[in-house]
């Protein structure tokens, strides 16, 4: 059945999933000391409030939260043509020595983040980027990787990761269909 | 993919969907001249040429604001500068221009239709920055959005333009795009300068500017070209402002707060009172913010449009 | 001597003897030699055989710009005239407005060689009626009617002062000739680019009011009432025109008036999208205006229909409308549209079209030819009514380009053009 969906997190199992992610932030990044925590429109938004919600929880204070619209710095404008819709980009503080943490919700081919690296550096100098995935695909077409990967999974071309998230789905889960190795 | 075709020429045609379209992709746009550096790479390795036949300064510099923020590349060629005056014709300047490899013409042109004309003879995307009396579609469209976002949006809401409406190509922009979005739209000036034909387009007719103060939840005022009087529309610029001058205190008798927008460049004392153009219900400032977001905007939305793809939505540009 | 022609078979059309049967036509030294029934032709007559066609006296146009002299590059005598009879037209009235002005004696004889060189339609010169179409100063009508001229008109532009309007209805009465005026107040039409309407607003395009030429339609009626000379209004666009003129006529003025077979098929919408091949003065107008015109060339208020061919050379009209030339080429596609919009519409008859296109014309103009009559001139129309033709402007044989009707699809089309009894076109079929 290659083209059935099948769910790779429930619901528990993406707070689960979250919940391990933001300690695993706090552990590299050794508290909350200059963190800012950015999400890539629109569902990486999702992850990082959640994130950031779970890292108020642990550490008893607000991290800054920014969110980041890549749509003006793809680098398929050429070939796919204008995208009709264009996220806001905000960044509430000067992430100038700042520890950034870049959240989205899948890692495949890295374009996205590396338009988001392009659209960062236009914000600022910060000390250090961090990327947070909730899942990691696979299927990379650029030298990028996480340094925090909520889950693994490899799926081939031909199959999508669906994150749904309950603010924009009305559900909260991780559907995978398709392409699965 | 494509929302808006090969070029922009005018807002008569467009949708209410494809007006959205492009004033929702124009409002995130503001932010990036908000930031330190001004600028994102969507448009890197594009060409723009700003062909103007017609001498212009604010649509010209918010027009290269709007591709230099975007980071294209940019040549503005003017008339004193251009072959025009040698007399090559306009279809001839612009292939000369295309044989140099460019993406988009942003042009100018004294003569309703020069836009067109040359959208119909050239590949590159053709945005009109104002061809003769005809449409000056981007001014329409950064009203629209200063309007949408004084006013809370435009369905319903009623927008009076006032003056020289025979010879505005702003006015017409405004009457067709604020009709796609749903607004009811009016017109206010001495009847010499209103087309005869104006309610055929489906606006009312003030007489008063009294009267469309009190009807009207925003106003907005062309510039009176001084050369109407010379041409015999109207005896004279002082009873132009007497008659239909926008004046404090005619403001202050208005049932409700208007909002006065104003496309510039002023006439302050005939159309326009330097009171209520600087006072607090003016957004004339805002309007040039936004012109430069909604050019960025539209530049982005034509841009990249394969050919291909650009034919099959013609019919939609007008 | 060209041999005698016995034309066979073909639906016998003269208005000018109430004719409208099948039968035989036998041209013979340029003259009609006789006309209906089975005629025994002469030995050594060339046969053409009409079954199906109209064979009627030959279509004259009182209104075409030949552009020579000063303009060949765009149109010549000889090319012009050859466009006439591809058209089913043995006579076309050249207006004067060329470079120099066709004002004075040498000028009309000069396009009237042209046209006899040419041996195509026959070309009858108009004078200009004031020098240099200046109008200030009245024109040598004697001269140029001693020279061939056949009216005279400052076409192109009104004769505005009306003192020189009188002057020139009077004086023309010594010739015989009538007084042709391009009816417009040019104060009222000053910079306008197309009919003022619903389109223009919308266009963003200066109009031009009926107003415009109906204004100046009622004072040349009334200059006419005056001096009882004899004035034929052209290119009449607009139903306000149409009623001034049958009010001239109930009046008894000695007036006349012609309507273009564009003015009859196409409205002011035809220039949506700055069409300049839609650009023509006086514009196309509303949907309205165009029954009425129709209607006046129905009751006989409007005397015949016209061309106004008015070629300009690819580059003239390549360009942004308000700066693009007004007019267009009209020799070849006129009997279709007028067949199209007006016969096959039930406005006319077919006898009715051939009195607009051919016997009027002639009677209003003192020309020879519009009539079959025996020993009439022998200028033959034969024309299928039927037939479908899409219109290709790169077959014209006018060098004018300049057609609104490309590729669209008319009915009636010439098939023979005989000018004094030879055969100067025939259509490839």
């Amino acid at each position: 059945m290659p083209d059935a969906a099948q769910v790779a997190l429930n619901s528990k199992a993406v707070a689960r999933t979250i919940s391990r992610m933001a300690d695993e932030i706090l552990e590299l990044n050794a508290g909350l000391d200059r963190l800012v925590i950015v999400g890539i429109q629109r569902r990486g938004v999702q992850i990082a409030d959640r994130l950031a919600d779970v890292l108020r929880d642990r550490e008893g204070a607000d991290v800054p939260r920014g969110a980041l619209d890549i749509t003006l710095y793809r680098d398929d404008l050429q070939t796919v043509g204008p995208r009709p819709v264009v996220g806001r980009t905000q960044i509430p503080v000067d992430i100038d020595d700042q520890v950034v943490v870049i959240v989205d919700d899948v890692l495949f081919t890295g374009r996205t983040i590396r338009a988001a690296l392009d659209e960062l550096a236009d914000f600022g100098r910060p000390a250090r980027i961090m990327l947070a995935v909730l899942v990691d695909r696979g299927g990379r077409e650029l030298p990028i990787h996480a340094d925090v990967v909520g889950k693994r999974i490899e799926v081939g071309s031909g199959g999508r990761v669906d994150v749904f998230v309950p603010t924009l789905d009305g559900r909260d889960e991780v559907v995978v269909s398709g392409g699965l190795a | 993919m494509t929302i808006l075709g090969k070029d922009l020429l005018g807002l008569a045609g467009l949708s209410r969907e494809q007006v959205t379209t492009i004033l929702d992709v124009a409002e995130p746009l503001r932010a990036i001249s908000e930031r330190a550096i001004k600028k994102v790479p969507t448009l890197r390795g594009m060409t723009v040429v700003n062909l103007f036949f017609e001498p212009s300064t604010r649509t010209r510099i918010s027009f290269e604001f709007a591709e230099k923020r975007m980071s294209a590349d940019t040549v503005n060629v003017a008339t004193a500068a251009s072959s025009v005056s040698k007399g090559e014709t306009l279809v001839d300047t612009a292939r000369n221009l295309e044989a140099m490899r460019i993406d988009m013409v942003v042009i100018r042109h004294p003569h309703s239709g020069a836009a067109r004309f040359l959208a119909e003879r050239i590949e590159s995307n053709v945005i009109n920055a104002g061809d003769g009396t005809h449409e000056h579609p981007t001014q329409g469209l950064l009203d629209l959005l200063t309007l949408r976002e004084k006013l809370g949006g435009l369905e319903g809401k009623r927008i009076c333009i006032v003056g020289d409406v025979l010879h505005s190509r702003v006015a017409r922009s405004n009457i067709w795009g604020l009709k796609a979005m749903g607004a009811q739209v009016a017109v206010c000036g001495p009847r010499s300068l209103l087309p005869g034909a104006i309610r055929e387009l489906g606006v009312e007719v003030f007489d008063r500017i009294e009267a469309a103060i009190e009807w009207a939840d925003a106003l907005n005022i062309l510039r009176l070209q001084l050369e109407r009087m010379q041409l015999g529309y109207i005896p004279s610029l002082r009873e132009y402002n007497r008659v239909f001058g926008v004046t404090r205190a005619r403001l202050e008798r208005a049932p409700r707060d208007l909002i006065i927008l104003h496309p510039g460049p002023m006439n302050r004392g005939v159309e326009i009172d330097s009171d209520v153009a600087d006072g607090p219900h003016s957004v004339i400032l805002e309007q040039v913010t936004n012109g430069v977001a909604v050019r960025m905007a539209v530049l982005y939305l034509l841009a990249g449009n394969a050919p291909a793809l650009a034919d099959a939505a013609k019919g939609a540009t007008v | 001597m060209t041999a005698p022609l016995l034309i066979t078979g073909g639906r016998l059309v003269d208005p000018s003897q109430g004719l409208d049967a099948v039968g035989d036509l036998l041209l013979v030294d340029g003259k009609v030699a006789a006309i209906g029934g089975q005629i025994a032709g002469p030995d050594g007559a060339q046969r053409v055989d009409a079954k199906g066609l109209v064979v009627a006296p030959g279509f004259i146009d009182v209104h075409v710009h030949l552009r020579e002299p000063g303009r060949e590059e765009v149109e010549t005598v000889a090319t012009g005239a050859h466009a006439a009879v591809a058209g089913g037209f043995t006579a076309v009235c050249a207006m004067p407005n060329t470079k120099p002005v066709t004002d004075n004696q040498a000028t009309v004889g000069f396009v009237k060689r042209q046209g006899e060189a040419a041996g195509f339609a026959r070309v009858y010169p108009y004078g200009a009626i004031t020098v240099g179409q200046m109008g200030e100063t009245l024109a040598e009508f004697g001269e140029m009617v001693a020279a061939g001229a056949v009216a005279v008109s400052d076409d192109g532009k009104p004769v505005e002062n009306s003192h020189i309007m009188r002057t020139a209805l009077e004086y023309a009465q010594t010739f015989g000739i009538p007084v042709v005026e391009h009816c417009e107040v040019m104060a009222l039409a000053h910079g306008g680019a197309m009919h003022e309407g619903t389109v223009s607003a919308r266009l963003g395009l200066k109009g031009i009011p009926g107003e415009a030429e109906e204004i100046d339609v009622i004072r040349c009626i009334l200059l006419a009432k005056l001096t009882k000379g004899h004035i034929h209004l052209c290119h009449l666009s607009t139903k306000g025109s149409v009623d001034l003129v049958r009010w001239g006529k109930d009046q008894g003025v000695n007036v006349t008036a012609e309507v273009c077979s564009h003015h009859i098929s196409l409205t002011h919408e035809a220039v949506e999208g700055y069409n300049t091949n839609a650009k023509m003065n006086p514009p196309l107008r509303t949907a309205e205006d165009v029954a009425a015109l129709q209607q006046g060339v129905k009751d006989g208020t409007i005397d015949l229909l016209v061309t106004d061919h008015a070629p300009h050379h690819y580059d003239e009209k390549e360009r942004e409308f308000p700066d693009a030339p007004n007019g267009i080429v009209g020799l070849e596609t006129a009997l279709g549209v007028n067949m199209t919009w007006l016969v096959e519409r039930g406005v006319l008859t077919i006898p009715q079209l051939v009195d607009r296109m051919s016997t009027r014309p002639a009677k209003v103009f003192h020309l020879p030819g519009g009539s079959l009559a025996k020993g009439r001139l022998a200028d033959v129309t034969l024309f299928d009514p039927a037939r479908r033709w899409t219109v290709d402007a790169a077959q014209f044989k006018s060098k004018g380009r300049n057609t609104p009707y490309g590729g669209q699809t008319l009915t009636g089309q010439a098939v023979c053009t005989i000018v004094g009894g030879r055969v100067v076109h025939q259509l490839d079929r």
